[in-house]
Formats: structure tokens, C-alpha cells, sequence
């Protein structure tokens, strides 16, 4: 008798220890309330998602788990079923997914733009010169150019630049590239005295603890777009569509497009991001 | 150095107003590099224990393994567990990946081995003639065994020392497993990394501090239970 009570209790407290560790609640309101978010280093670097995400998860009670890498590993789990929804900035590579049917609901965000920036002395001249004219003064120059090398959104760009610039880079004692995010890469430059690409929010943020000037900016090629999309739960079973489709329907809702273009303007004055939700 | 200084302040001050975020993510620190360290105690000191005890075909090659696995990277580990966890790897119905349990998995895996290797080394370096002495005495199986752990706690405590010293200092496996999610599985060292990337060097380096006082905390109390009385 009372053994086999001994034996029960035993059983549901390590149920209850199994929860624990998993962590799997009884209250969630969503069946599978974990949405997996990959999405570009810029929109968690530069603090947005931590405005957005809290807002969204109290409306809706999913929990997103936001998962911060470059565009490229974004997109390359949006591919193999490993995330349930994307928020990435590089449209070419985006396209490609929308093709072949692994995503669906390519909803367009909001934008910025990408600048160069450099040292203030700017050895190399490209104070007002445009991107590809700056990117070929650079290479003239030999003068360092730090760049992401990650295959990230702002590596894509880059690398788009580079090529109409008709320059190879790749493996040039002036051209080294990190393979980090892109915070990390700016304070790089600005350690080194060097160029190079990235985002306007990124830098914003940044802007206290770096040496670096904006130099080129403005022309249409430095356009920085952002994409939300599902990951198509036709194609990955395994895919929170409903939490998916949540979280896009979201991120293009007038109220969070307000949220959008206000963020930042109290810190910097100016907004990082331009919300564009039903524009093209 | 203005950073540090003020990055001192900054901790002080999220300390004294228990600053509810950053109480958060260290409480997780603890509960994951603790359980972490707790599951390769369980496995780490009977291996250690048998391999040190038991004379076996093919005993020489599993304690080179377990020495190897003492330096195993914690990237690697964090790469395999990712891909064993991942929705569509070999394990991916538990759904664990971005998990604490993950992050368990993955710190239990790497400290393991330090556990089991310090602790082989803790009992082959029990003077051989207190074993015969010990047995000499009549001493059952369990009870030789429990003596012999006993006689080498002081570096069995090392080894757990070592074990919880190697996973609550990781960044790259809980990184990888983790995904570093607020509120979920962002720990010390991944919100650390997180901060330096937002330029918020003052916060990185008071998360850093937290971290060294915490990390000083658990070690202080372990090497006084290894110490206790013990002085020269």
C-alpha cells in the first residue's frame, strides 16, 4: 500500500521535473505557441525587435524565439523547414525562395538604406562620390575595407557593388573580412581606421562608440529592403503556420508600421526604419 | 579605461536594484550550467570510478577518449547538438532546439568528460595500500567503493570544480542551441555577446562583472567544501 503510493508520488514528481526542464506549460493559449523568427542581425542589433516582440506576444500569446543571424543562414533555414517565419533584407535571395515555393506571404516591410563609412580623413576621396565610384576609389587606393563576409544581407550588397564596380576583392591584403555581425563589424572599422558597408540603423546605434563618418549614401543601388515571409507549412509539416501567419499579419499592420516609423527618433532624431507595408 | 568604470557602476547599480531582467538571465546561468554540471556529475564519476577500478579489454582507448573529450571544443559540441536537435535531424520530434534543455544537453555533453577524466585521476592517485587496507578489513563491494570516493573527494571536487567552470563560461554551444532568446534561453555570456554587438559596451561589460561575481560565488563555496578542514 504504501509502497505503491511511494512509487507514484515518485512518478508525478518527476512529470512534473520533466516539465520543468522542457518547458512545457499548461497555460499557453496558441496549440504550439513557439514561433521561430531568423531574421538579419540589424533588426535585433539595433533594438527594434525588442520594442516589437513584446508587443506581439502580448497581443497574440505566442512566444517568438528570435534567432539573430546573417540573411544568408536566415534564408538557408527558411529553406530546410527550420524556422517558421523570416524577416530578412536581401530581395534577390528572397526571390529565390519565393520561386521554388518554400516560403509564401512575401510581404513587403519596411526599408533604410545602406551608407559607406569611413575615417574622416577619408584617404581614399569618396566623400560624395556614389557607391560604385566610391567602391573603385577604394580599390585604387589599397585603402582597407572591413568587410561582413558572411554571406548576410549587407555581404549581398556589398558583393553587388563590388561586381558592377567590376573589382574582385576577394583575397586583396586591403580587403578583410569578419565573419560577424554587423555591430561588431563597424567597431572593427572604426578600430582600424577602415571603410566599409552597413546599414544607416546599425550605425545609428553604434554611432556613440565609433570613429566613422558617413561618406556615400543616397543613391538608389544603397536601397535596404526588408521582407517578412512564412515559411510554407505545405512544404515543412513541422512549420507553426498559424504562428507564422500571425506574426507577418503583424509586422504589416498599420499600428506596428506607426511603431516602426517612430523607432529610434527619440534617441537619434531621425528614424532607422521607413515602414512600407503596402507599397510597390 | 571610462568603459570599465562605468560598466562597474552599471553593475552595481543593476545589482542593488535587482534589476529584474538581468536577475532573470542569471538565475537561468545558474539553473542551466547547474543542472548541466549536475547531469555530467552523474555520468562523469561512475565512468571515472569504473575506469579507474576495472581492468577490461580496450579500457586504454576509452580513457584516451575520455581525455580527448576533456578538450572537446564547445562549438563542436554545440554543432552536433544543433544538428541532432534541429525540427529536421534525428531528434527533431522532442523539439528541444532553442530550449534550456538544449542548452543542458549541450553543457552536460561537454563536461562530462572532465568530470570522468579528473575523477579516473582522483582514484588512481588513492595510495594503493589504503585499498588493500581496505579491503583487508572486510570491507563489501559498495562499502570499498564509497571509501575509495570518499579518500578522493578533495579531486573529485576538482573535477566537478573544472566541469562547472568549463560550461558556465561557454558561449558558443549555448549560442548555437540556445539561439540566445530573451526572456527564454539568454544566459550570461550570450547576453554579454549580444550587448557588445548593440554597441552597449557599459552593459556588456556589468553582465561580465555579474557573471565573475556569480562564477566566484559557486567556486567559493565548492572550495570550501574541498578545503573544509583541511588547513596545513
Amino acid at each position: 500500500m504504501f509502497g505503491k503510493r511511494y512509487r507514484v508520488s515518485i512518478a508525478v514528481f518527476c512529470f512534473f521535473i520533466m516539465n520543468g526542464f522542457i518547458g512545457i506549460g499548461f497555460a499557453g493559449e496558441p496549440k504550439n505557441k513557439d514561433i521561430i523568427l531568423a531574421t538579419t542581425t540589424s533588426t535585433v542589433d539595433s533594438g527594434l525587435l525588442d520594442v516589437l516582440l513584446p508587443v506581439f506576444e502580448k497581443l497574440t500569446g505566442y512566444r517568438v524565439k528570435t534567432i539573430s543571424v546573417g540573411t544568408g543562414q536566415a534564408l538557408a533555414m527558411g529553406e530546410k523547414g527550420e524556422a517558421d517565419v523570416l524577416l530578412t533584407h536581401a530581395p534577390a535571395s528572397e526571390k529565390k525562395l519565393v520561386d521554388t515555393g518554400a516560403v509564401t506571404n512575401y510581404q513587403l516591410v519596411m526599408h533604410n538604406d545602406f551608407i559607406l563609412v569611413g575615417p574622416a580623413e577619408d584617404p581614399a576621396g569618396i566623400k560624395g562620390k556614389t557607391s560604385i565610384e566610391s567602391l573603385k576609389a577604394i580599390a585604387a587606393k589599397k585603402a582597407l575595407f572591413i568587410s561582413r563576409g558572411d554571406d548576410s544581407g549587407t555581404h549581398k550588397k556589398e558583393l553587388s557593388i563590388w561586381k558592377k564596380a567590376e573589382v574582385t576583392p576577394a583575397g586583396a591584403e586591403w580587403y578583410q573580412e569578419t565573419g560577424q555581425g554587423m555591430g561588431a563589424t563597424v567597431l572593427m572599422a572604426s578600430e582600424k581606421k577602415a571603410y566599409t558597408l552597413t546599414d544607416r540603423a546599425t550605425y545609428l546605434a553604434q554611432k556613440a562608440n565609433i570613429k566613422l563618418e558617413i561618406l556615400s549614401q543616397g543613391d538608389p543601388s544603397l536601397l535596404n529592403i526588408y521582407h517578412a515571409m512564412e515559411v510554407n507549412v505545405a512544404k515543412f509539416a513541422k512549420v507553426n503556420a498559424d504562428g507564422a501567419k500571425a506574426f507577418v499579419e503583424f509586422m504589416v499592420d498599420p499600428r506596428t508600421q506607426k511603431v516602426i516609423g517612430s523607432f529610434g527618433m527619440d534617441k537619434f532624431g531621425e528614424p532607422l526604419f521607413f515602414p512600407d507595408a503596402g507599397k510597390k | 579605461m571610462p568603459v570599465m568604470t562605468e560598466g562597474l557602476k552599471e553593475a552595481v547599480r543593476l545589482l542593488v536594484t535587482l534589476d529584474p531582467e538581468v536577475m532573470e538571465i542569471t538565475l537561468r546561468t545558474i539553473q542551466v550550467s547547474g543542472t548541466g554540471t549536475f547531469i555530467s556529475v552523474l555520468i562523469g564519476i561512475p565512468t571515472g570510478a569504473f575506469l579507474a577500478l576495472k581492468t577490461f579489454f580496450g579500457r586504454g582507448f576509452l580513457v584516451s577518449l575520455v581525455n580527448f573529450g576533456m578538450g572537446l571544443p564547445p562549438v563542436v559540441v554545440g554543432l552536433a547538438t544543433w544538428l541532432t536537435l534541429t525540427r529536421y535531424g534525428p531528434l527533431g520530434m522532442l523539439n528541444l532546439l532553442y530550449s534550456p534543455t538544449a542548452m543542458i544537453i549541450a553543457q552536460a555533453i561537454i563536461a562530462s568528460p572532465i568530470v570522468a577524466g579528473l575523477t579516473l585521476a582522483a582514484i588512481q592517485s588513492v595510495n594503493p595500500k589504503l585499498k588493500l587496507q581496505i579491503i583487508a578489513l572486510g570491507a563489501n563491494r559498495i562499502q570499498y567503493l564509497l571509501l575509495l570516493l570518499w579518500e578522493a573527494r578533495l579531486g573529485i571536487l576538482s573535477a566537478v570544480i573544472a566541469g562547472f567552470g568549463g560550461v558556465i563560461s561557454e558561449v558558443g554551444a549555448s549560442m548555437m542551441v540556445g539561439g540566445n532568446v530573451r526572456g527564454y534561453t539568454r544566459v550570461l555570456t550570450t547576453a554579454t555577446v549580444l550587448e557588445v554587438s548593440k554597441g552597449k559596451f557599459e552593459l556588456a561589460c556589468a553582465l561580465s562583472i555579474i557573471l565573475l561575481i556569480l562564477t566566484f560565488t559557486i567556486m567559493w563555496v565548492l572550495s570550501y567544501l574541498q578545503q573544509r578542514g583541511k588547513n596545513p
